[in-house]
């Protein structure tokens, strides 16, 4: 079962078929799999991670460290689905340390990201303080490296 | 008279040994060489992993030279590395080495084998492998002197060496037996049954036996069983391993050999003569991979897998039968449905569709009518690599 999962995280394109001959599983166990997988929310999508600025996009980033307040009986994730169901929030974790909330927040342009934490974030109720990183350069996400990855370097015949 | 006379070819012909003349060349080379010239090949032709070695390896060898460590090692090899191959030996096979004098740091297995031939063989002397093997075993036999002796092993007998083939190849000469499972070229792994009989055979003749175990992490759904760890063979099995295919590592060349310590005192005596030591940084980052957990090998091992079922199941949809390997990175298709020879084979799959491929010839005659493709390679390149070969299968199928 983890075989026909590790392939798929590798390569959201394989087909059943592939898979199946991959895992020497038959196709119809490989399908039913899946589809349970996706049901419970195992498998929550399929895509491609794209490098927007290769396709002349801009995009700015930030990391902003968010205090919070945390509320009887919900604890943090009221006030984190408040955050999270914000389209310009595009990660969003519950931290140990010296914050509470790590929020990766997304936009076309720095000044958009600086009103979206100034007048949507910190005033929340419960938000205590923010403090904004912009993210300067990406170098690796979600285990792609975006330039100069690891290139095997063999010579084409070897004992 | 001119000081940059030309080499006279006559005299240096001559300057060169009778051993070495008669050794033949390597069957691969002649390929490396046709390639060289060539773009757009897909090469299944390698022996290596397509992995680079694990991060947390190459940041230890690099933080060792940062600390300045460039001396030579002892000669048997660091004792950190020495003691953490012992644990390792005894975690993972039962095995109870001495890391003091029963475990030897080799530049590779290939020095490994090259002592352990010469450490043992008197001029005449036989050793008994398998046919196809390694392309190094009759090599390193010659070179020190003996004489090997191939035992037959086909597609039918999956491969595997047999007690009985080799007690009936048992003459007064046979000193030792080699082997090398999981095996290159074939992918066979030796159940644990036929190794009992063949430890028992060993036993009754009084042999040694030479193992290479170097794919040993490498098996897919079959368990791989060290052959020094069968009782009363510990005293009679050179192991050779090491750190190149599991580790991805093949370019850092840091093998080990492990056996009783009058065998292993007698390889240390020929190598501290001929390597003094393995390189300091390389052993530095072989200890590293013992210390870490084997989670970065085992997911290699899995994508191997998968790739590996993808490679046979393709060969056996363009009409060559496969046997299933069932261990290290190869599959050895059989190409009889073309009725040509491996070498012909291999050359004209390489001309006239761009494909790489080893032809079985060079790992011994039982090779003919087989070619040996390496799955170490991406999964669109064996797909297209695969596309290639049904095109070429279908051209040149026997009518």
């Amino acid at each position: 079962m983890k075989q026909i999962f590790e392939a798929l995280e590798k390569d959201a394109r394989l087909t059943p078929d592939q898979i199946s001959t991959m895992t020497g599983t038959s196709v119809a166990e490989v399908k039913k799999a899946i589809k349970k997988a996706e049901q419970d929310r195992a498998i929550l999508r399929y895509k491609a991670i794209i490098d927007w600025t290769k396709l002349g996009e801009e995009e700015v980033l930030a990391l902003v460290e968010v205090k919070v307040v945390p509320q009887r009986n919900v604890g943090f994730d009221a006030i984190a689905e408040r955050i999270y169901r914000f389209k310009e929030a595009r990660s969003v974790y519950l931290a140990s340390g010296t914050y509470d909330l790590a929020v990766i927040v997304a936009c076309k342009t720095m000044q958009e990201i600086a009103v979206f934490v100034s007048e949507k974030l910190a005033p929340l109720e419960a938000v205590q303080g923010t403090v904004t990183h912009f993210i300067l350069k990406k170098y690796k996400e979600d285990g792609e490296i975006f330039e100069g990855g690891e290139e095997v370097k063999r010579l084409p015949i070897a004992p | 008279m001119s000081r940059s006379e030309p080499v006279n070819t006559k005299l240096s012909k001559k300057c060169i040994s009778d051993k070495v003349t008669a050794l033949p060349p390597s069957g691969i080379r002649k390929f490396f060489d046709l390639l060289s010239n060539m773009e757009g090949v897909i090469s299944l032709g390698v022996g290596e992993p397509d992995f680079v070695t694990p991060w947390y390896i190459r940041e230890a060898a690099i933080y060792s030279l940062e600390k300045g460590y460039t001396m030579y090692t002892s000669n048997k090899g660091t004792p950190e590395l020495r003691t953490e191959l012992a644990k390792y030996l005894q975690s993972h096979h039962g095995l109870v080495y001495n890391p003091d004098d029963e475990i030897l740091i080799t530049v590779g297995v290939s020095e490994g084998l090259d002592l352990a031939a010469r450490a043992i063989l008197n001029p005449g002397d036989e050793v008994i492998m398998p046919d196809p093997c390694y392309v190094a075993y009759p090599a390193a036999i010659s070179l020190a002197g003996g004489t090997p002796v191939r035992v037959p092993t086909t597609e039918g007998n999956d491969f595997e060496i047999t007690a009985a083939d080799i007690e009936s190849s048992i003459t007064p000469k046979t000193r030792a037996i080699l082997i090398g499972y999981p095996c290159n070229p074939t992918g066979a792994v030796l159940p644990r049954q036929e190794l009992e009989r063949i430890a028992e055979v060993v036993k009754r003749h009084h042999l040694l036996v030479i193992s290479d175990e170097i794919y040993c992490q490498l098996v897919y759904g079959v368990e791989h069983t060290c052959l020094a760890s069968l009782p009363g063979m510990r005293e009679r099995t050179i192991l050779l391993n090491g750190f190149s295919k599991a580790y991805a590592m093949t370019g850092w060349r840091i093998g080990y050999a492990a056996c009783g310590k009058e065998i292993i005192g007698a390889m240390t005596k020929i190598h501290q003569y001929t390597i003094m030591c393995a390189p300091i940084m390389a052993q530095m980052a072989a200890l590293e991979a013992l210390k870490s957990n084997d989670r970065e090998v085992d997911v290699m091992v899995r994508d191997y897998d998968r790739r590996r079922r993808v490679i046979v199941k393709g060969f056996r949809d363009i009409g060559l039968s496969c046997f299933e390997p069932k261990g290290a990175f190869y599959a050895f298709p059989s190409i009889k449905v073309t009725g040509m020879s491996s070498e012909e084979f291999a050359e004209k799959l390489l001309m006239e569709e761009k494909v790489a491929v080893v032809p079985g010839t060079a790992f011994g005659d039982c090779g003919e009518g087989y070619v040996r493709c390496c799955y170490a390679t991406s999964l669109p390149e064996i797909e297209d690599a695969l596309k290639r070969m049904a095109r070429f299968i279908d051209k040149h199928r026997k009518k």
